[in-house]
């Protein structure tokens, strides 16, 4: 059936529409951590403590399933940033200082924003999928019912495991991106890995590790709380669901960049 | 299909029936609900009671399962008072509410089993969350309710690879492993072939012999609704009906209720205007877009 063309009005009733349900998921995203706040700390008082089983098996799930992936890609990244900084720096004649170029930048901004997207495309997308798919087949229902708080048992061990899992991830990353590079660079120009390896502890300081691991737990929290908003909100079936998955890496990986920005334009005020 | 209420009264006096308690469990009064602007229940009150089994029955869009779901405590309500178990759900501390819904089961329309856990862990689940039993104890408290239902030795294997009708006694097995005062199902025939639905029925009143627990099961199945209600309570558009004994509802005198037990449609009568509006759309902004 073809497109009805919109009136002015219900242009501006659409907008309006939208930036109410941003404003509601905005609000939604910040009861969910306050929520989950609460019953890490007083879940024990109230009876339902968050069980260390499912912190770990989330842990497992977002963060070890993980690595391979991570170390291809991070890898990869700092062999990418070798060969483009040796080709750049050699129009003046300076590649012998891409250490520096590569260490900033992988430390700084590619291994916590590579581990970011990945994380939530491959994590943040099945946590909206899982939480969708409860929420339809009434799964969530039944928690409630049997008394069991859904953001205790579902939200809280999946936040958690992302606020350890993203940060660690994101340090692995940072040393399989140098030491790759650190390969391409040996085999390149001729600099030993052990030269390499003393240039770039030289250069960084704990503040950029500081900046780098800072940033990916910002995106942990953004990934866990995207994936459970949209998940909560799934509405019909399957293609809910799908919906959903798909708007929450969207939407993950949208707010990751964003904010990397902002924490870089902060950062080096 | 017409029913011989004879027949039907015949059917069921083959079970000896126990006598429902006097105290309520569930008391609604007034309940109105919305969904956006749309009423969904109109004032409706009525009660359950100790050991019994509440039937409610209702066309589709009847307000059925939302009334199911407040029952339940699962939705918030405009205006009108509910007691579950003698607490005032608005006036209920936290606390109190979690001990409330301990003493609730609900075994919904789609089994509601977590994909991710054996058949085993769902049932054990209400048990390891509210519980401080060792787990060997639990493990036979989770065998005992599977043999209740007729599933052991089906513990180990994933919701996945049981059958609609295994799905549904499994669920019946989560729900009543707390050893709960309330039971709900939501519509537990539905989908099953004649003779797994009949089986469940009698696993229905199986359960509230041997439990004494009140049962709450909303259903559109006829046969089914007469073999196990103690009583029925018919909604139509959000309003009651009629509750009553299945005697009383199958001697109702109300067109309605012959209607819902006749299967007759409801005639639809609409104004040939209105109509054309409603096709065209575009002359009244406020409707949906085709």
């Amino acid at each position: 059936m073809a497109e009805r063309k919109l009136s002015k009005m219900e242009r501006v009733e659409d907008v309006g529409r939208t930036t109410v349900a941003f404003v509601e998921s905005v609000g939604n995203g910040g009861i969910l951590v306050a929520e989950s706040i609460y019953w890490l700390l007083f879940g024990v008082r109230e009876r339902q403590p968050v069980r260390l089983s499912a912190v770990i098996h989330q842990m497992m799930e977002i963060g070890v399933r993980a690595i391979p992936i991570i170390f291809m890609l991070t890898g990869t990244i700092g062999v990418m940033l070798a060969i483009q900084g040796i080709h750049t720096l050699r129009i003046f004649g300076a590649e012998s200082r891409v250490t520096i170029g590569i260490a900033f930048s992988v430390v700084r901004e590619f291994a916590p924003l590579i581990t970011g997207i990945l994380v939530a495309g491959r994590s943040g997308s099945a946590l909206a999928a899982r939480i969708g798919t409860m929420k339809i087949n009434q799964e969530i229902d039944a928690l409630k019912v049997m008394g069991i708080n859904p953001t205790r048992f579902l939200v809280v061990p999946a936040l958690l495991a992302m606020l350890v899992m993203v940060p660690a991830l994101t340090l692995f990353g940072i040393f399989t991106g140098l030491f790759a590079a650190g390969l391409y660079v040996n085999a390149d120009l001729g600099i030993s890995l052990a030269a390499y390896a003393h240039d770039t502890i030289d250069i960084l300081s704990l503040d950029d590790l500081g900046h780098g691991l800072g940033k990916s737990v910002i995106f942990a929290i953004l990934i866990a709380v995207i994936g459970v908003v949209n998940g909560a909100g799934v509405q019909g079936g399957a293609e809910g669901v799908g919906t959903a998955t798909t708007r929450a890496v969207v939407q993950s990986i949208s707010a990751i960049i964003v904010t990397d920005m902002l924490f870089a334009f902060v950062a080096t005020r | 299909m017409s029913r011989n209420p004879a027949t039907i009264l015949e059917e069921r006096n083959k079970r000896q029936r126990p006598q429902s308690g006097p105290d309520a469990v569930i008391e609604v009064e007034d309940l109105v609900t919305h969904y956006g602007d749309r009423m969904i229940l109109q004032g409706v009150s009525m009660e359950v009671r100790e050991k019994e089994i509440m039937v409610i029955m209702g066309g589709s869009g009847s307000g059925k399962s939302t009334l199911l779901r407040h029952l339940m405590a699962l939705e918030n309500k405009t205006s009108g008072t509910m007691r579950i178990l003698g607490y005032d759900i608005d006036k209920i501390s936290r606390k109190e509410f979690l001990e409330v819904r301990k003493k609730l089961g609900v075994a919904f329309q789609s089994g509601a089993l977590f994909s991710s856990m054996t058949v085993g862990d769902n049932i054990m689940l209400p048990l390891y969350e509210h519980t401080d039993l060792d787990p060997l104890t639990m493990e036979i408290m989770a065998r005992m309710k599977l043999e209740v239902v007729e599933l052991s030795g089906f513990e180990d294997l994933m919701p996945s690879e049981l059958s609609g009708g295994m799905i549904k006694r499994a669920a019946f097995a989560r729900a009543i492993v707390m050893d709960p005062r309330v039971l709900f199902c939501d519509e537990p025939s539905a989908g099953l072939d004649p003779v797994v639905a009949s089986a469940l029925d009698d696993l229905i009143l199986d359960m509230r012999d041997a439990m004494g627990m009140s049962i709450v099961v909303v259903t559109h199945e006829l046969d089914s609704a007469f073999k196990i209600a103690d009583r029925i309570t018919i909604l139509d558009r959000g309003k009651i009906l009629m509750i009553g004994t299945v005697e009383e509802v199958l001697k109702s005198k109300s067109d309605r209720v012959q209607a819902l037990l006749n299967r007759t449609p409801e005639e639809d009568v609409m104004d040939p205007d209105e109509y054309l509006d409603r096709l065209v759309g575009e002359s009244n902004p406020g409707t949906a877009h085709l």
